[in-house]
């Protein structure tokens, strides 16, 4: 083998950092780190804005804009905020926090092929919906959980698997490797339990616990965005304060603790915001694949660093749930479910970035 | 940097790397306490079911095939093939799943994620959908040329970015090409209800409805597999202290790469086109078998495959007893029953880390 040894050469090339100056504070940054969220955010606004226009009424984007500024006629305020906005809403925001759940996961567990549903929340959230699906109310059990409603079934779920790993995962502190065994485990036993609740139903309700599966926004309205922004509005603040953080703990946990983080406290914080925020966002909509493995994955791929960069994972999140439901509704023929769509819209794009190979980041 | 995963964890969460076999002569005698409980389980499987054959019936049956009677019948053309397959698979995955842990360094790391798992299933669902297949033995060639090809188009993905072909690269090129292809599962599924209902059953994962052919045709593969993997074994040992060291030593990367992923391609394979596809063994039996043997690779990969007999045949028995007259799919006992045990391994000892 020819190849050089891939170790790569130290400070080849200029420093990528910049620094910015306020009076004493100092702070270093990356042009990227700024630069890809802002541009993301933007494609985000531009796609949900087609997105909105796009339906059995169309509107062009201009008018879409002009709307969600507060002026446009009637007609296309009721079109578009009263029967378009929600779903897109819940596209938003189940994207956004799936993103910031995986980026969160992996930067804790440092490991890249870590995500919400390795800490047996999207498992769990499962198991809970398609019991409600499957044994209706068939069951005494079935009955009680379809009281409770498909999302309530979801969250409840989700948070009692992740509670469940949590707890058996606990010893004294949170060890990343122990968690991720855990949840293996456990995420196994759950989706034997769901092919298994598969194999006895009726074909039909088959059909519907498989669209669930995959993640999907037909149907979802203001009922599924209210809950899942308002833990957005508490968790996302928690989550971004959490950055500097992250960053000490990845260098290991002797390292963070000498530079002063309270590590048992900052990596409980950092599992249960994760977990919250997976939990919420697969309640509306179902465990939307790809998401929340795959996009901090390319969000560090796109703005360098050594990490995946918490709001830019979220921003593009948003985008890839907001495009493929545009790409679902529009392009294919029936409503296929979003998560089919963005595995195929979102694949390619991070086997492109593999083969093109400008960075080997690992985590 | 390349070649570091992720997951190492820092030098003072490490756990001892030991196993609790320390010494040669420990190990020998445990791989044949191990195999030992190997035969056990098999006879175990041949003799147990929805009718219970006595162990002396089985053993005439098994020598003399002209012995008249419903339980030679049951024994040579039902449990035998049964049981072979479970041989089969069992070893198949516990090997696959240690070399896979091995090469890519990952706890996470299950013999699905070059894409032979999601290869196969979509290959299943297409046959099904588009030739109408509907039985276990039409599946077979189908799943294994998915499999194959889904491997050879991660392993290609993976290794043309500039570092050439890393464990990151591969398990990332191997998760993206799996969610790929079972969203165009998931996709064929919702519209076609039919395809749906044939496929629900094959995902499970079982060894129940397979015939005689079946373990005939998996069986050179999985053959082929354990060579490999058994050559591979010292090599992984190497690399597992960085390619750097371990090509100081003298090994040649590409070719330890490659002889592995060829094996855990040729008996994940084989494994999924005869049972579906059972994740849960892979997964957990390296790791069991790791904090028996350490990291040494020279017995961790025996010690895995057979435990994963032992495993899978366990669960396939326990499948047949506990819902009798009917039965549960080996795949669902499988986690159920083996995940709460393999977490109160893991809660008790400290796991040898990879």
């Amino acid at each position: 083998m020819t190849a050089v040894a891939p170790t790569r050469a130290p400070a080849a090339g200029p420093d990528p950092r910049r620094t910015l100056r306020i009076g004493r504070l100092s702070t270093a940054y990356r042009r990227r780190q700024l630069a890809v969220p802002l541009l993301v955010l933007l494609v985000l606004v531009l796609t949900a804005a087609v997105s909105l226009g796009r339906g059995d009424y169309p509107i062009s984007v201009l008018d879409v804009l002009r709307v969600l500024v507060g002026a446009g006629d009637d007609t296309q305020r009721f079109i578009v905020l009263e029967l378009r906005a929600p779903r897109t809403t819940v596209a938003v925001l189940v994207g956004t926090a799936l993103g910031l759940s995986g980026a969160l996961i992996q930067t804790f567990a440092r490991n890249p092929l870590a995500s919400p549903d390795v800490l047996g929340v999207t498992g769990g959230a499962a198991v809970g919906a398609v019991a409600v699906i499957v044994l209706g109310g068939a069951t005494t059990a079935g009955r009680l959980l379809g009281g409770l409603g498909l999302a309530a079934a979801a969250l409840a779920g989700g948070l009692l698997m992740a509670l469940l790993v949590f707890g058996l995962a606990w010893n004294q502190g949170l060890d990343g490797y122990r968690l991720v065994l855990v949840g293996i485990g456990l995420s196994a036993m759950a989706l034997a339990v769901v092919r298994y609740l598969l194999t006895r139903s009726t074909i039909q309700d088959a059909a519907v616990a498989n669209v669930w599966i995959t993640g999907s926004l037909n149907g979802r309205g203001w009922d599924q965005a209210l809950p899942l922004a308002v833990a957005l509005l508490v968790l996302l603040p928690v989550s971004l304060a959490l950055s500097r953080v992250l960053g000490a703990l990845q260098f290991g946990d002797d390292t963070a603790r000498g530079l002063g983080v309270r590590v048992p406290l900052a990596q409980a914080v950092t599992v249960v915001v994760a977990v919250a925020l997976a939990a919420f966002a697969v309640s509306a909509a179902g465990p939307v694949q790809f998401v929340a493995l795959v996009v901090p994955q390319i969000a560090v791929r796109l703005t360098g660093g050594s990490r995946p960069p918490l709001l830019a994972a979220g921003l593009l999140g948003a985008l890839l749930v907001v495009a493929s439901d545009l790409v679902a509704r529009t392009v294919l023929p029936e409503s296929f479910p979003v998560g089919v769509v963005t595995s195929v819209v979102g694949a390619p794009y991070l086997l492109w970035l593999l083969v093109r190979g400008r960075r080997l980041a690992t985590l | 940097m390349a070649q570091r995963t992720a997951t190492r964890p820092p030098a003072d969460a490490r756990a001892p790397r030991g196993g609790l076999l320390r010494g040669a002569a420990a190990r020998t005698l445990g791989l044949w306490l191990l195999l030992a409980l190997t035969v056990a389980v098999c006879a175990l499987s041949i003799a147990v079911g929805t009718r219970s054959i006595g162990l002396g019936t089985v053993w005439h049956a098994l020598l003399d095939g002209s012995t008249p009677g419903d339980e030679t019948v049951i024994v040579r053309q039902l449990r035998v093939p049964r049981t072979l397959l479970g041989l089969l698979a069992g070893l198949s995955l516990g090997i696959a799943g240690a070399l896979m842990q091995g090469h890519t360094r990952n706890p996470l790391g299950d013999p699905g994620l070059l894409g032979v798992t999601a290869g196969a299933s979509f290959a299943v669902v297409l046959s099904i959908w588009l030739f109408g297949v509907s039985t276990a033995s039409g599946y077979i060639w189908f799943a294994f040329a998915g499999a194959l090809l889904g491997s050879v188009a991660v392993y290609l993905i993976g290794s043309s970015g500039r570092g050439g072909a890393t464990p990151v690269s591969l398990a990332l090129a191997g998760s993206a090409l799996s969610f790929l292809l079972y969203a165009l599962v998931q996709a064929i599924t919702i519209r076609e209800t039919t395809a749906l209902d044939a496929f629900r059953f094959w995902v499970v994962g079982a060894l129940a409805g397979r015939d005689a052919d079946v373990v005939a045709q998996i069986a050179p593969f999985v053959v082929v597999g354990l060579v490999l993997a058994m050559v591979n074994a010292p090599a992984l040992n190497l690399l597992g202290l960085g390619e750097d060291v371990a090509r100081g030593l003298g090994t040649r990367i590409w070719l330890a790469r490659g002889t592995g992923l060829l094996a855990i391609t040729l008996l994940t394979g084989a494994a999924t086109a005869g049972c579906g596809p059972i994740a849960f063994v892979g997964l957990v039996v390296p790791h069991v078998a790791r904090a028996v043997t350490g990291p040494d690779h020279r017995w961790l990969v025996p010690y895995s495959g057979l435990l994963g007999v032992v495993l899978l045949l366990l669960a396939d028995v326990l499948g047949r007893v506990v819902a009798r007259p009917g039965e549960l799919q080996v795949g669902i006992v499988l986690a159920v029953v083996g995940a709460p045990f393999f977490i109160a391994l893991v809660r008790r000892r400290r796991l040898a880390t990879l």
